[in-house]
C-alpha cells in the first residue's frame, strides 16, 4: 500500500502522501496484478503473504481481504500460511485490528521505531510513545505470539544510556519478534539534510557498533534468537516471509514499486528473473488495467548472479547457507569446492569471521556484525571458482 | 583546431603598405594590472577606427582563447593594425595586446620592445596595483611614452583624482596628463587615440636598412604552420625573401606577409616600422620564439637585445588518471606544447602512478591555464603531483662504486636511495634567485626564505622603495609554491627570477612509509632532515584520511631507517552490514557489493592492509589552496 498521512523524516521508501485514494481502483488493481503474476508464474502454493507500503494500515480490511481471495483463487494459500501487515500506532484501534484479523491477517509488524517521545518528533513519526504502548498492547490482543515491533538505534545525539533505556522499554512491551534497524541517513531525506547541515550530530561509528553489540546481548539475554543481522525471535516466532528472502525463495512482488524473484513457467520459462513493478501509482494502475500488471523491469538472473545473490542474502541470518540451499542453485559446484579451498574464505575463518562445516557456511557472531567488510572478498572468490 | 585564431587568408586582396611613410605610423601597447579594462579598450579603438563594426557583441575581441574569454585574462599576445584618420593624414596605429599576467612578464617586455609607447590604464577606484607598477618598470626602462588613462570613471566608486595623484607620485607623472575614461561606454575614448598620434614618437627606422624584425609572439596553425607576429626594425620583407633566424640559425622562405585586422590580411610586403605577421615554413613554434630577431640570408644584422629562453617558476610532475589514457596524455601534450613553447616538459615516472611527465611553467596561472586547456580542448583530465629533483650521492663503497661504474651518481627515484654507510656526501641541486621587492615585505620574505633554507647572498636598495635580495635556494624548496607563496605574501608586488647554481651538501634521508610495519614503496621520499618530522606526519595524517577502515587496526608509521617519526592510527571496523535487506533493496545492494568486489582487484595490499589507488593518488596529489 504505497501511501502514507505524511513521510518521516528518515524515509526514503516508495511512497506517497496524497490527499486522497481511490481505494476501489487500487484494490481492483492490486488483485489484477495478483492474479496475473501468480498465472505467469504458475506457483502452487503460497507459504507467506506480506502486506507493505507505505502504511498498509491505511487500507481498509475490505482491500486486504480482496487481495488474499484473489490469491486462494490463483494458487493454493494453505490456512496456517503467515500473512502480515504492517501497521502505524496512529492507525491501529483495536477494533481496526479486528477488521483486518477477520479480513485473513494473522501477523502484525508495528513500526513502534522509538518509545520517547523526542526522538519521535525528530523522526517525525504522527504517534507519541504511549500511543504506541497502546498499539502494541492492542495487537498482541488479537495476535498474541505474532506481533513484531520495529525499533530504531543510533539517532542524531542518542547516547548509549538513552539506546540502554529505550531497549529495556521495548523489552518490557514486546511480543516475541522485533526487527532493530540502525538508522541509515539516507540522502535526499529531510534528517540527512539536518544532519549535513549541521543542524543535528552525525553519530559516531564506534557508538553505533557499541549500540548493536548492546542490543545483540540484551535481546539474546532475554532469550531472543538473533536470526539475521536486524531481526530477533523468540518462541520460534521467526518470519516466514522474511525468511524467504534471505533463502533466495521465490517470491511476488505486487503493487507500485515491488520486488519479485521468481521462475516464469507459465511462459514456458525456467529461469529466475529479478522483476520490478513501476513505482508511480498512477502510472502503475494505467498499467495493470491495460495488460494486466505493471511490471516495469524484469531481468533474468544468471546463475552467477543467482549464487551472489544467495551468498549475500543468506549469510545474514544465523543459519547462513546450508550445503542443500547451495546445491540448489549450484549442482556442479559445491560450497566446499568454492570456498574450502585456500583464499579469502579460509583466511576469514582463520581470523574468526566465518564457518564453514558440515552445517553450511554463515558467519560467527562477530562476523555477521561486519558481514559488508567479508562480502566483496567472498564475491570476488565466486567469481573466480 | 584546438584554437581557432586564424583562418585561410586565400582570396583576399593584397594591401598595399607603401603608403604609409614611417612618420605616419605609431606602434604602441596598452598595459594595465589585471582587470583594470586593457581589453575593453583596445574593443572600443578597434570599433573606432572601423576595424571590427561597432556592435554590442564586440567583447575581448582580441582575446581568441576559450580559455581567455572564460577567466576575462588574455594570455597570448595579439596585434591589430588600425587605420585612423586625424587632421587630415592617415596613420597607421599597431595596436599590440599584452597578456597582463605577470606569469607572462617577458612576453610583456618582448611586444613593448616592439613599441614607442604605451596606454597604462589604472582602474578608477582600484588605482594602481601591483602589475601597474611591474607594467610601468618594464615601459620606463624600455624609454617608452607613457600616456596615463584612468578608466572606470562611470562606476559608483570611481575616484580618478585620486588616481592621478597616485600616478604623478609614483610615476612622476603630472596629473593634467591623464585622460578620464570609460572604455565601456566610449566616454573619452577618442581621445586617447588622439593622445596617441602626438605624444608617440614614430619609429625610428628605415626601409633603407638591411631587414631587422623582432618576433614578439608565434602560434601554430595545422594548415599554415606557425605564423609569427613580427615588428620591423629595418628593411622590408616580402614573400620569396630568404631569412634566418638569429636563435636557431635555421634558414627559411617568406610564403605570406601581412598585417592583422585584426584577422590576418596579406600585403605585398611590410616595411620598416610596421607589425604583422609572417608565414614562412616554419614547423615549429620553437623554430620562431619570442624575442627572436630575423634577418634577410647573407646579411646578418645585430639581434635585438633581451631575448632569452622561457624559464620555468613553477613545476608539477603530471601523470594520466589511468595508465591506459597514457597514450592520449602524451599526444594532447605534444599538441598544446606547439603553441606553448614556455611549457618545459621531461619524462618522469612514479611507482604509484605510473609513466607521466614533469613540466615546468611560467607561474601558476600558466598552470592553471594549460589544465584547463587540457581538459576543454583535449577532454584530458590528469593527476598533478609535487614534482621530484635530482639528488645526488658521492658513494664511499667500493662494491657500488664498482656497480655503477662511477663515484657520483643521480638519484631519481627514492627505492635507488644509497644508505648513508655506503656515502661520503649527498647532495642536492640550488638556485641563486632573485627577488625585487618593494621596501615594506622585507620581512615577510626573508621569513619565507629562511623557512626553505635559503641562505642569503646579498641585499641592495635599487632605488628608494625597492629592495633587491639575492638567496640561495635549495632547488625543491621553491619548485613547488615557493613562487606562490612569494606573490601572495607581496600582493603580487615582488618579483623572483633564478639561474642554476650547482649542487650543495646536504643531510638528506629516505623516509618510509609503513603500514602495520610494512614499507609502502610508492610513498618512499627523499627529504632533507629539517623537513622530515613536519613531511612525515603531514603524510601519515592524509592516509589516514584516505586508507578506507579494515577490519583490523592499522598502524601507520614515518620512519627513517628504524626510527619512527610519526605515527596515526586507523580504528578497525567493528560495525559494517546495512541494516535492511528485504525485497526491495536486494537488486541495489548487490550492484554496490559487485562493486566493490571489483574495487577489490585493483587494490594494492601492503601486508594484509588493502590501499586503493585512490588513496595514492589523494595523498601524492600537490595541494592547491583552492
Amino acid at each position: 500500500w504505497p501511501y502514507c498521512r505524511k513521510r518521516c523524516s528518515y524515509c526514503s521508501f516508495n511512497t506517497y502522501v496524497v490527499p486522497t485514494v481511490d481505494e476501489a481502483a487500487v484494490r481492483a488493481c492490486l488483485v489484477r496484478e495478483a492474479r496475473t503474476l501468480l498465472r505467469l508464474s504458475q506457483v502452487h502454493s503460497i507459504t507467506s503473504v506480506f502486506f507493505g507500503g507505505g502504511t498498509p494500515s491505511l487500507a481498509s480490511p475490505g482491500t486486504v481481504a480482496a487481495v488474499l481471495e484473489a490469491v486462494a483463487g490463483a494458487a493454493h494459500l494453505p490456512a496456517g500460511a503467515e500473512v502480515t501487515l504492517e501497521a502505524n500506532p496512529s492507525s491501529t484501534s483495536t477494533s481496526l485490528l479486528a477488521g483486518f484479523r477477520a479480513a485473513g491477517v494473522n501477523r502484525l509488524s508495528i513500526g513502534v521505531q522509538s518509545l520517547d517521545d523526542a526522538e519521535l518528533r525528530m523522526l517525525g513519526r504522527e504517534h507519541t510513545a504511549a500511543e504506541a504502548r497502546k498499539a502494541v498492547e492492542a495487537a498482541r490482543g488479537l495476535f498474541l505470539g505474532r506481533t513484531s515491533i520495529d525499533l530504531l538505534f543510533g539517532l542524531p545525539g542518542q547516547s548509549r544510556d538513552a539506546w540502554a533505556q529505550r531497549l529495556e522499554a521495548a523489552l518490557g512491551l514486546c511480543d516475541d519478534h522485533i526487527s532493530l534497524y540502525q538508522l541509515t541517513l539516507e540522502r535526499g531525506t529531510a534528517l540527512a539534510a539536518q544532519v549535513r547541515r549541521g543542524a543535528l550530530p552525525a553519530p559516531p561509528q564506534d557508538l553505533l557498533a557499541d549500540m548493536y553489540q548492546t542490543a545483540r546481548t540484551v535481546l539474546v539475554a532475554a532469550g531472543f534468537r538473533h536470526y539475521e543481522v536486524s531481526n530477533f525471535a523468540r518462541k520460534g516466532a521467526l518470519s516466514t516471509h522474511n525468511l524467504s528472502y534471505w533463502r533466495a525463495e521465490q517470491y511476488i512482488g505486487v503493487g507500485p514499486g515491488a520486488h519479485g524473484r521468481f521462475v516464469l513457467r507459465g511462459e514456458g520459462g525456467c529461469r529466475r528473473e529479478a522483476r520490478v513493478q513501476s513505482l508511480e501509482p498512477v502510472a502503475w494502475m494505467r498499467e495493470v488495467q491495460s495488460r494486466g500488471h505493471g511490471t516495469r523491469s524484469r531481468v533474468v538472473l544468471s546463475p552467477l548472479e543467482q549464487l551472489e545473490e544467495l551468498l549475500t542474502l543468506g549469510l545474514r541470518t544465523d543459519e547462513g547457507i546450508t550445503h542443500q540451499r547451495w546445491g540448489h542453485f549450484s549442482p556442479l559446484l559445491s560450497l566446499q569446492a568454492v570456498f574450502g579451498a585456500p583464499g579469502e574464505a579460509r583466511t576469514l575463518q582463520q581470523q574468526g569471521w566465518l564457518v564453514l562445516d558440515s552445517g553450511g557456511l554463515r558467519c560467527t557472531w562477530a562476523g555477521l556484525a561486519v558481514l559488508d567488510s567479508l562480502l566483496p572478498d567472498l564475491l570476488w572468490q565466486l567469481q573466480r571458482a | 583546431a584546438a584554437c581557432e585564431r586564424r583562418y585561410s587568408s586565400r582570396g583576399k586582396e593584397k594591401l598595399d603598405m607603401s603608403t604609409y611613410p614611417v612618420e605616419s605610423i605609431r606602434n604602441f601597447s596598452i598595459i594595465a594590472h589585471v582587470d583594470h579594462g586593457k581589453s575593453t579598450l583596445a574593443d572600443r579603438l578597434l570599433e573606432i577606427t572601423g576595424t571590427i563594426s561597432k556592435t554590442n557583441r564586440n567583447k575581448q575581441v582580441l582575446d581568441k582563447l576559450q580559455v581567455e574569454r572564460e577567466r576575462g585574462i588574455t594570455v597570448k599576445a595579439q596585434s591589430a593594425s588600425l587605420f585612423y584618420s586625424h587632421e587630415g593624414i592617415n596613420y597607421l596605429l599597431n595596436l599590440i595586446d599584452t597578456p597582463g599576467h605577470v606569469d607572462f612578464s617577458y612576453e610583456v617586455s618582448r611586444s613593448l620592445s616592439a613599441c614607442q609607447g604605451v596606454i597604462l590604464v589604472v582602474d578608477a577606484n582600484e588605482g594602481i596595483q601591483a602589475q601597474t607598477v611591474a607594467n610601468f618598470y618594464l615601459a620606463f626602462e624600455a624609454q617608452l611614452s607613457i600616456i596615463p588613462v584612468i578608466n572606470k570613471i562611470d562606476l559608483k566608486n570611481a575616484d580618478p583624482e585620486r588616481v592621478e595623484k597616485q600616478i604623478e607620485k609614483l610615476f612622476d607623472i603630472p596629473a593634467d596628463e591623464c585622460i578620464r575614461i570609460s572604455a565601456k561606454q566610449g566616454t573619452n575614448v577618442e581621445k586617447v587615440l588622439q593622445k596617441v598620434i602626438e605624444k608617440i614618437p614614430p619609429p625610428q627606422c628605415n626601409t633603407a636598412d638591411p631587414l631587422k624584425a623582432l618576433v614578439f609572439d608565434s602560434t601554430f596553425d595545422h594548415y599554415r604552420g606557425v605564423v609569427a607576429n613580427i615588428a620591423l626594425f629595418g628593411g622590408e620583407i616580402a614573400k620569396g625573401q630568404k631569412i634566418v633566424s638569429a636563435h636557431t640559425k635555421k634558414r627559411y622562405e617568406v610564403n605570406e606577409v601581412g598585417i592583422l585586422t585584426p584577422n590576418e590580411q596579406p600585403t605585398h610586403k611590410l616595411y620598416a616600422g610596421q607589425v604583422g605577421y609572417l608565414i614562412a615554413g616554419m614547423k615549429e613554434v620553437t623554430e620562431a620564439q619570442i624575442g627572436d630577431t630575423l634577418f634577410l640570408y647573407k646579411q646578418p644584422v645585430e639581434p635585438l637585445p633581451g631575448f632569452k629562453s622561457a624559464k620555468p617558476m613553477v613545476f608539477a610532475g603530471m601523470y594520466p588518471i589511468d595508465q591506459t589514457e597514457y597514450n592520449n596524455l602524451k599526444s594532447a601534450l605534444e599538441r598544446l606544447t606547439l603553441n606553448d613553447s614556455s611549457v618545459t616538459v621531461h619524462r618522469d615516472s612514479s611507482l604509484a602512478l605510473g609513466a607521466g611527465w614533469r613540466l615546468g611553467f611560467l607561474g601558476l596561472l600558466h598552470m592553471e591555464v594549460f589544465n584547463q586547456r587540457l581538459e576543454q580542448e583535449y577532454n584530458m583530465s590528469v593527476i598533478l603531483t609535487a614534482p621530484t629533483v635530482p639528488y645526488k650521492a658521492v658513494l664511499s663503497s667500493a662494491k657500488l662504486i664498482k656497480e655503477y661504474g662511477k663515484d657520483e651518481i643521480t638519484i631519481i627515484n627514492p627505492a635507488q636511495f644509497p644508505d648513508k654507510l655506503s656515502v661520503s656526501e649527498y647532495l642536492e641541486p640550488t638556485v641563486l634567485g632573485t627577488i625585487v621587492t618593494p621596501h615594506e615585505y622585507i620581512g615577510k620574505i626573508i621569513t619565507l626564505c629562511q623557512d626553505r633554507r635559503a641562505v642569503q647572498k646579498d641585499m641592495l636598495y635599487i632605488d628608494e622603495n625597492r629592495v633587491m635580495l639575492k638567496y640561495l635556494f635549495p632547488l625543491n624548496e621553491i619548485v613547488v609554491d615557493f613562487y606562490d607563496a612569494l606573490k601572495s605574501l607581496s600582493s603580487g608586488y615582488a618579483s623572483f627570477d633564478y639561474e642554476d647554481a650547482g649542487y650543495q651538501s646536504a643531510d638528506l634521508i629516505k623516509m618510509d612509509i609503513l603500514l602495520n610495519g610494512n614499507p609502502v614503496e610508492e610513498l618512499a621520499t627523499i627529504i632533507h632532515n629539517d623537513k622530515a618530522y613536519a613531511a612525515g606526519k603531514l603524510l601519515c595524517e592524509r592516509l589516514k584520511e584516505t586508507i578506507p577502515r579494515q577490519l583490523f587496526e592499522i598502524a601507520i608509521q614515518a620512519a627513517i631507517g628504524k626510527k619512527i617519526i610519526a605515527r596515526e592510527t586507523l580504528k578497525a571496523y567493528r560495525k559494517n552490514v546495512v541494516a535492511k535487506c528485504y525485497g526491495g533493496d536486494i537488486t541495489r545492494r548487490m550492484k554496490l557489493l559487485k562493486r566493490q568486489a571489483e574495487g577489490k582487484r585493483l587494490m594494492r595490499k601492503i601486508g594484509n592492509v588493502e590501499v586503493p589507488r585512490d588513496a595514492f593518488i589523494r595523498v601524492l596529489k600537490r595541494e592547491t589552496d583552492k
